[in-house]
């Protein structure tokens, strides 16, 4: 057979804020730029994000880039590398502004500049009162920069391939990246594009739990690639649980919500984040608040008939504020919880919302590996950005609002360095043939016929065994467990077979191959977070239930080969300004 | 409950079919939620979904000859036996997965995306929150095409005809105060067809699942056209 390839300068991977971000630098350079994307780019998770993205424009409160700084390390429970936050908090004002050029619709105040809410974790001042910094519209924020990102593209004229499935890296003997073998949904024809250059902007995989705010294409593809191609995945234990997702269904109710003078409350009434936050009490960091749903649930003091989760209060904000505010929010109470926040308050519980780790990255995007000589070699044409990669700039703990910054941020900086990349190395390097070969044959495997295990129930029973294992509070025995049965998993993933083998728009094959993502992304998590004993950010553990930075103050990289779990320091030192040295985390 | 769904496989079937399956209902239950589990009974059914909360537009769907999304309808809304088709008057790919390509175009060709001609400022163009209520009923359309393979004058001339979701994005960009391209926007809407071949029907208005009003939006094109001649 012959297999079709197309040549490009650079390959995106992935149309979210990340990948459309990097292409619009690449389009606006006139460069050869090809987006591939499973689903059409503005169906993208991005279009979920509603609370807004994090600037320091002083728009509403005295502001400054270094306190947003500061709220960021200390938010990340000192984890986060310190020269990426403080060049994604300085680039955060230029980024918005950039946005609000290119045509995104942010909410205003009475002077015409952008609107500006309160977020969980932000203080004016280092530590002071709360500040207002996370530039919103309304609360679709993230789908009014994805609209205008794609429009920009249009008008760049990027060049997409939507719904084309990426399967695998495709790697010469000296692990430079070539380009990607991709597959056509309609068609199902594979087809090869070669580029000098490969960004993988695949975004979350929150699809590894059963409760989760993520979309059904959030499976990190991108992350299982970067594994199968040799790249570790690093601090993959730290999985922030979003304390307010929509009671037994999973859906995001935003942060803004609380921002806006919302609270929490539990059976008895009580506003009871004052106990465990008394200063920010409801706008602590996320890991905080969702810690202390779940314990007021297990201690008892939960609502509704199973007692399992808590009310958040919204009634008392007013109609306007509300319809004008959070008309997202109302919309979503109304369809799935069945309230309309105006007069009742939203039955609430944490859902599996946002990995903070990911594919290893230095600040220009660069995928970085231990090879022979230090912890952070660059791999050649191989770039990371948004969710599926690790800057860290996030940490052991992403606050609210740092998320979209972070891929428009890291989005831009990859497409500007592969601009300086291709000055460099303006030629492909020659086809490997047997890589080619060896990638093909993940596409193959799904040809096998016969009896065997269904992909949809193996998906069902993996996802209840993260939930269970890898939840919010972790124990070294719940936690050995959950590697034990993900590795049971992963061995049937030979057994599995698929009964649909036509070749127009194979949903089931797409699963199938997601589903051997999600398995490879599940077992960098448990194991990861099984090795870290300490409790850090959103890793929290009942067995060792303080923080250890004399022996822990490192990032965790997770190795598919031989299921290997090594370390490498954390980036203390900033590019312009002092070290914030690690200090008790308190709100 | 019974679900009679659309079924078309082109590698195997030389026309379409309706299929009947038996769905157990579940409190709560969205209609994606029903089809997800007939894809569990049946893995060759192919539909395409994503957030499952409204707002990535990929499920718009034909269900008992109203199209909707799948994702924030509840099963318990419907009448039995419930009729589930693809999106009208687009080619079939297969099952409930039509080919958007044409719809996509015709916002393509809006040119849907702002147009300044100033030399940008260092900061935000501003823009008062008056100026920025205009926005609202217009940014937020999801593109799932609901509106538009829902009328007729789409289906009759989809090559010519912009289409509600085209023309609402259009005056979105009209109606932006921080937009520089007012002549050139409305000189490429003028003809019989690309605008004028709305014969206000209303059908967008009736199925938008963000109640969005892709109708008003085309009269104010309009009134804008006539202002500019007077």
């Amino acid at each position: 057979m012959t297999l079709v390839r197309r040549h490009f300068d650079a390959l995106i991977i992935g149309a979210g804020g990340a990948g459309l971000n990097a292409a619009l630098q690449l389009a606006n350079a006139n460069l050869r730029v090809a987006v591939v994307s499973k689903v059409f780019p503005t169906r993208s998770h991005t279009v979920a994000a509603q609370g807004g993205v994090n600037a320091a424009l002083a728009n509403v409160l005295p502001d400054n880039w270094h306190w947003h700084m500061f709220d960021t390390v200390k938010g990340s429970d000192y984890l986060g590398d310190q020269d990426a936050i403080e060049f994604m908090c300085r680039e955060a004002i230029p980024t918005v502004y950039e946005l609000e050029h290119n045509g995104v619709p942010f909410s205003r105040l009475d002077n015409g500049r952008i609107y500006q809410r309160a977020f969980g974790g932000q203080s004016q001042n280092f530590g002071g009162a709360q500040a207002a910094r996370t530039c919103a519209a309304a609360d679709r924020t993230g789908h009014a920069i994805l609209h205008t990102l794609y429009q920009q593209n249009i008008r760049a004229r990027t060049h997409f391939f939507d719904e084309y499935f990426a399967v695998d890296l495709i790697a010469d003997d000296e692990g430079a990246i070539l380009g990607a073998l991709v597959l056509e949904i309609e068609t199902g024809e594979p087809l090869l594009i070669e580029s000098k250059t490969t960004l993988l902007a695949t975004g979350g995989c929150g699809q590894v739990f059963r409760t989760t705010s993520n979309a059904h294409i959030n499976t990190g593809d991108g992350m299982a690639m970067a594994l199968r191609a040799g790249v570790p995945l690093m601090d993959m234990e730290f999985f922030q649980f979003h304390p307010t997702g929509i009671a037994g269904k999973g859906m995001l109710i935003t942060e803004g919500v609380r921002g806006e003078g919302g609270y929490l409350v539990n059976k008895d009434g009580e506003r009871f984040m004052e106990r465990y936050a008394p200063n920010a009490k409801d706008l602590a960091s996320r890991d905080v608040v969702s810690r202390a749903i779940v314990t007021e649930v297990k201690e008892g003091r939960g609502c509704g008939p199973e007692g399992d989760h808590v009310m958040l209060k919204v009634d008392h904000l007013g109609e306007e504020i509300v319809s004008k505010r959070l008309p997202g929010i109302r919309e979503s109470s109304q369809i799935f919880a069945g309230v309309d926040p105006v007069v009742e308050p939203i039955p609430v519980f944490p859902t599996a919302h946002y990995v903070m780790g990911g594919i290893p990255t230095n600040r220009y995007g660069r995928v970085v590996v231990p090879v022979q000589h230090g912890p952070e070699e660059v791999i050649p044409g191989l770039y990371a950005a948004g969710e599926c990669a690790c800057v860290s700039v996030h940490g052991a703990n992403r606050l609210g609002g740092n998320s979209l910054l972070d891929i428009l941020v890291f989005g831009r900086a990859a497409g500007q360095d592969i601009i300086e990349f291709l000055k460099e190395n303006p030629n492909h390097r020659p086809m490997d043939e047997a890589a080619v070969e060896k990638v093909m044959s993940r596409l193959t495997r799904w040809e096998e016929k016969g009896e065997g295990i269904s992909v949809q129930d193996l998906r069902a029973e993996f996802r209840k065994v993260m939930e269970d294992h890898a939840g919010v509070f972790r124990t070294d025995e719940i936690m050995a467990e959950g590697v034990e049965k993900v590795k049971e998993i992963r061995e049937k993933l030979k057994d599995l077979r698929l009964q649909d083998q036509s070749s127009v728009f194979n949903t089931a094959r797409v699963e199938a191959l997601e589903l051997e993502n999600l398995v490879d992304i599940g077992m960098s998590i448990v194991l990861s977070a099984l090795n870290r004993q300490e409790s850090r950010g959103a890793h929290s553990r009942p067995d060792y239930p303080d923080r250890d930075d004399k022996n822990w103050m490192k990032h965790s990289l997770y190795f598919y080969e031989e299921d290997r779990v090594e370390y490498k320091p954390v980036r203390t030192k900033p590019l312009f300004v002092e070290t914030f040295p690690p200090k008790e985390r308190v709100y | 409950m019974k679900f009679i769904v659309f079924r078309y496989n082109p590698d195997l079937d030389a026309t379409p079919r309706m299929q009947e399956y038996d769905v157990e209902v579940t409190r709560g239950m969205m209609l994606r939620d029903a089809l997800l589990e007939i894809k569990r009974q049946d893995e060759s059914f192919s539909f395409r979904h994503s957030c499952g909360e409204g707002v990535c537009g990929s499920d718009g769907l034909n269900v008992n000859g109203t199209n909707l999304l799948g994702c924030i309808t509840r099963v318990s809304d419907l009448k039995e036996p419930v009729k589930v088709r693809p999106l009208p008057g687009r080619p079939v790919i297969r099952d409930l997965v039509v080919d958007m390509s044409q719809f996509y175009q015709q916002y393509r060709a809006v040119e849907p995306y702002l147009i300044r001609r100033d030399p940008l400022p260092e900061q935000e163009i501003l823009q008062s929150p008056e100026e920025r209520d205009k926005l609202d009923g217009l940014y937020e359309c999801i593109m799932c095409g609901c509106c538009s393979t829902s009328c007729p004058s789409f289906w009759w001339n989809p090559d010519k005809f912009h289409g509600p979701q085209a023309l609402l994005q259009s005056w979105r960009f009209l109606a932006d105060s921080r937009d520089q391209a007012t002549d050139e926007r409305l000189d490429a809407l003028e003809g019989p067809y690309k605008l004028f071949r709305c014969h206000t029907i209303m059908n967008c208005v009736d199925v938008c699942p963000k109640h969005l009003n892709p109708t008003k939006a085309i009269g104010k094109i309009k009134e804008l056209m006539l202002e500019r001649a007077i």
